[in-house]
C-alpha cells in the first residue's frame, strides 16, 4: 500500500511537490521559531544568570545590557573607575565585575576586566594560563577554535566591535600575546577575549597612575588576581602610556561614530582618564536590589539596569514578533493541509475507478483509506523533513553570515524542545486532511463505480 | 470447484433487471454469457462476483456462498476483467500485475508474471503506464492481470467491445487459453455475436431472463 501510494503521489507530481513546498515552507519557519525562541530564551537567561544588576554610562538600559551581558551591542558610554571602588565597597555587594571594552580580534570581542569575572562565570583554564602581566590575553573556547590562535601567538586588536571596522583601526604597536585558552562554559564566554582592563587602558594610550591599582591592590588579592600593581606598562611593553593615535586620528576612514560611541577605543587622547564601560554586580543580600539600584541612579551620573527585567523586555519585544510569524506560519500549515485535502478530494473523485478494481482485486475497504491517508501522511512526513532541514541548514548558513545570529548561540543540529511536537502536528494534519476523502472512498460501492462504467 | 447460480433475481426499484436465473459451470467449462445491452448481464456478473447480492436466489463458488464469503472467495479464486477498467492507473503493467498478485494470492511470482507477459504479447509492454497503451494491449494487460492470480473463474465483461476483427479473434482465443492454462472456468458476458463460435456453451440473457 506504501508502494502504491508512492506510486499515486508520482502520478501528479506538480500538484505533490506544491503541496510538500507549503508544508515545508510552514515547518521550517515554525522550526526556525522555535530555534529562537527557545535557545535565545535559554541562551540570554543563561548570560545573565547570576547578575543582579549592571551599571553603567546613562542611556538606554536595554543597550547596556545587551553590550555588557551579551555583547551584541555597542556600550552607552564609559563610567569612572571610582564606582568600582564605590560598589565593591558596599556591604551588600557581593562582587562587582568590572568590563572595559571597546576592541575586536577578528570580530570576536576584546574584554578588559580583572579576576571576578572568570569567578563569576566559573571559568576554567584548558590551556596555558590566567592572564597576569599587561597585554596578556585569554581566549574563549569558540574564539580558539574560529582562530586556530595557539598559545603564545601575539595578535593585535582593533577598534571597534565588528571584523570589518577592524583593518582601519588596528593597534599595532599593541601587540596581545595569547597566554591561555579556556574551556568551552557554554555561555557568552566563549565568544570573547579576556584581558586586564589595564590592558585595554594600554592599547589605547590612556593613563592610568599606579595609585589607582594600589586603590584596588587589596581588593585584586581578595579576588586571586595576581596583577602586578608595581608593573610600568609604559616602559615594559615598549608603548608610551599616550601610544601615538595620531595616525588613527588623522585616517580619513575613521570607523562611523556610532560603532565607537561610549566605549573606550574613543579615547585618542592621552589626557584621558581611565575608565570602565560596565560593572555586572551581584548581591550579597536582598537589601542591594532595593538600595543599590536607587543609589546608582539618583546619585551617581551613571545608570543601573536589571539584567532580568531587560531580558524578560527583550523577550517580550521578541515575543510579539515570534507570535506574529507563528500564527502566519501556521496557518501556512493549515493551508497546507487544505492543499492536501482538496487534492485528495479530487483524487477520490477521479480515481474511483481505480479504486473500485481494488476493492475487485481484494483490497479491503481499510487497505483502500489506507493508502489514501498513507498519500497524505507521505506528503507531509516529506513537507516536514524538508521544512526541517531546511531551518537547521538555515541556521547553519545564518550563523557563517551573522555574527549577530551567532552571538545569539543558536545550535544549528541541536532540536528544540517542541520541534518533534511540531513534526507529529503536521503529520496529524496530512491524515486529518486524508480522512474526509479516505471516508469518502470508504463509502463508495465498487458495484456501483462499475456500473457506471 | 463448481460456479452454481441459483434463482437470482435483481430489482432497482420497480424495475426488475434478472428473473429467476439459474445455471451453473462445471470444473474448467468456458460458457458464452450473450444479450444485448441492458439485458442484465452486468448485474448477474456483480452478483457472481459478490460485489452486489441479489434480491433473490443465491451463487455459490465451490460451496462458498457468495453473499457470505463474497469478498474472500473473489480474492482467492476470481480473476476479473472489467469493459473499461482495466488496471491501476498509477502503476505501469508490470506492477499491476505484482499487485494483483500479492492482493489475491498474498505472494509475488515474478517468474509468472513475466511469462504470461511473454505469453500474451506484451512484454515490450511492461514498463509502459496504462493510458500508453493501445486498446488492444491494454485488453491483454488486463487478461493478463486476471489470469496471474491462477483463478478458479475466470469473469470477463464485453471483453472484446471496441476491438476490431482481428482483435476480437486474438482476444478471445488468449482468454480461452489462458483459462485452459490456468484450468480455470471462464464466464464471458458479451453482446457481441462473433464470439459465440468459439464456445462450446452460450446461456442467453433477453431482458433479465434466460432464453430458452
Amino acid at each position: 500500500m506504501i508502494s502504491l501510494a508512492l506510486a499515486y503521489l508520482r502520478d501528479r507530481p506538480l500538484t505533490t511537490a506544491l503541496n510538500i513546498l507549503l508544508l515545508a515552507i510552514a515547518v521550517a519557519m515554525l522550526v526556525l521559531l522555535l530555534q529562537l525562541g527557545n535557545q535565545a530564551s535559554e541562551r540570554l537567561e543563561g548570560d545573565a544568570e547570576g547578575i543582579d544588576l549592571v551599571v553603567g554610562s546613562k542611556g538606554s538600559p536595554l543597550q547596556l545590557i545587551l553590550s555588557s551581558v551579551f555583547h551584541v551591542d555597542q556600550p552607552t558610554g564609559n563610567i569612572p573607575l571610582s564606582s568600582l571602588e564605590l560598589l565593591r565597597a558596599d556591604p551588600a555587594v557581593a562582587r562587582a565585575v568590572p568590563l572595559a571594552l571597546g576592541d575586536n580580534f577578528e570580530g570576536y570581542r576584546i574584554v578588559g576586566t580583572d579576576s571576578s569575572f572568570g569567578e563569576h562565570y566559573r571559568t576554567e583554564i584548558a590551556q596555558g594560563r590566567a592572564f597576569d602581566a599587561p597585554l596578556e590575553a585569554v581566549f574563549g573556547a569558540t574564539v580558539a577554535a574560529e582562530t586556530g590562535v595557539t598559545l603564545g601567538q601575539k595578535f593585535v586588536g582593533s577598534h571597534g566591535f565588528a571584523e570589518d571596522e577592524a583593518d582601519e583601526q588596528g593597534h599595532d604597536h599593541a601587540p596581545f600575546e595569547t597566554v591561555g585558552i579556556l574551556a568551552p562554559t557554554g555561555s557568552v564566554v566563549d565568544r570573547l577575549i579576556l584581558t586586564s582592563y589595564e590592558s585595554v587602558w594600554d592599547v589605547h594610550g590612556i593613563d592610568h597612575d599606579h595609585d589607582h591599582a594600589d586603590e584596588l591592590e587589596s581588593e585584586e588579592r581578595n579576588d586571586g588576581h595576581s596583577h602586578d600593581a608595581d608593573h610600568a606598562h609604559d616602559s615594559e611593553h615598549g608603548h608610551a602610556s599616550g601610544h601615538d593615535h595620531s595616525g588613527e586620528a588623522a585616517e580619513p576612514d575613521n570607523p562611523p561614530e556610532q560603532s565607537r560611541r561610549g566605549s573606550i577605543l574613543q579615547a585618542s587622547d592621552s589626557d584621558l582618564e581611565p575608565e570602565l564601560t560596565a560593572l555586572l554586580v551581584t548581591y550579597r543580600s536582598a537589601s542591594g536590589a532595593i538600595r543599590i539600584p536607587a543609589m546608582v541612579n539618583r546619585q551617581t551620573e551613571m545608570q543601573s539596569a536589571v539584567p532580568a527585567t531587560e531580558t524578560a523586555r527583550l523577550i517580550d519585544l521578541m515575543g510579539a514578533s515570534i507570535d506574529g510569524i507563528r500564527l502566519f506560519a501556521w496557518l501556512l500549515a493549515a493551508t497546507g493541509g487544505l492543499a492536501i485535502f482538496v487534492a485528495l478530494l479530487n483524487m477520490a473523485r477521479s480515481r474511483e475507478g481505480d479504486l473500485a478494481l481494488l476493492r475487485v482485486m481484494g483490497a479491503s475497504r481499510v487497505q483502500v483509506i489506507a493508502t489514501i491517508i498513507l498519500e497524505g501522511v507521505i506528503t507531509a512526513a516529506v513537507g516536514a523533513l524538508i521544512g526541517w532541514i531546511g531551518a537547521h541548514l538555515l541556521i547553519v548558513v545564518a550563523q557563517v553570515n551573522s555574527a549577530t545570529l551567532a552571538d545569539l548561540g543558536l545550535k544549528a543540529w541541536s532540536p528544540a524542545a517542541g520541534e518533534f511536537a511540531l513534526i507529529a502536528a503536521v503529520l496529524a494534519i496530512g491524515a486529518i486532511a486524508a480522512l474526509l476523502p479516505a471516508v469518502r472512498v470508504y463509502r463508495t460501492d465498487p458495484a456501483r463505480v462499475l456500473a457506471r462504467n | 470447484m463448481q460456479l452454481t447460480v441459483d434463482g437470482v433475481t435483481l430489482s432497482y426499484g420497480d424495475r426488475r433487471v434478472l428473473s429467476d436465473i439459474s445455471f451453473s459451470l462445471n470444473p474448467c467449462e468456458q460458457a458464452l454469457l450473450l444479450g444485448p445491452s441492458g439485458s442484465g448481464k452486468s448485474s448477474l456478473l456483480n452478483i457472481i462476483s459478490g460485489l452486489q447480492t441479489p434480491d433473490e436466489g443465491s451463487v455459490s463458488l465451490g460451496g462458498a456462498d457468495m453473499a457470505d464469503d463474497g469478498d474472500a472467495t473473489r480474492k482467492h479464486h476470481m480473476g476479473i476483467i472489467f469493459q473499461t477498467l482495466k488496471l491501476v492507473s498509477a502503476l505501469n503493467v508490470r506492477a499491476n500485475l505484482l499487485l494483483a498478485q500479492k492482493l489475491q494470492t498474498g505472494g509475488v511470482d515474478r517468474n509468472l508474471v513475466e511469462a504470461t507477459l511473454e505469453r500474451l504479447g506484451i512484454a515490450d509492454r511492461a514498463k509502459a503506464r496504462p493510458f500508453e497503451l493501445s486498446q488492444g494491449e491494454a485488453q491483454r494487460a488486463a487478461i493478463a492481470r486476471a489470469v496471474v492470480v491462477r483463478p478458479k473463474l475466470l469473469i470477463a465483461d464485453e471483453p472484446t467491445s471496441a476491438l476490431d476483427l482481428v482483435n476480437t479473434e486474438s482476444v478471445a482465443r488468449l482468454l480461452i487459453e489462458s483459462a485452459e492454462e490456468s484450468g480455470a472456468m471462464l464466464l464471458i458476458a458479451t453482446h457481441d455475436d462473433r464470439l459465440r463460435s468459439y464456445f462450446a456453451r452460450t446461456i442467453s440473457l433477453s431482458e433479465g431472463r434466460l432464453a430458452a
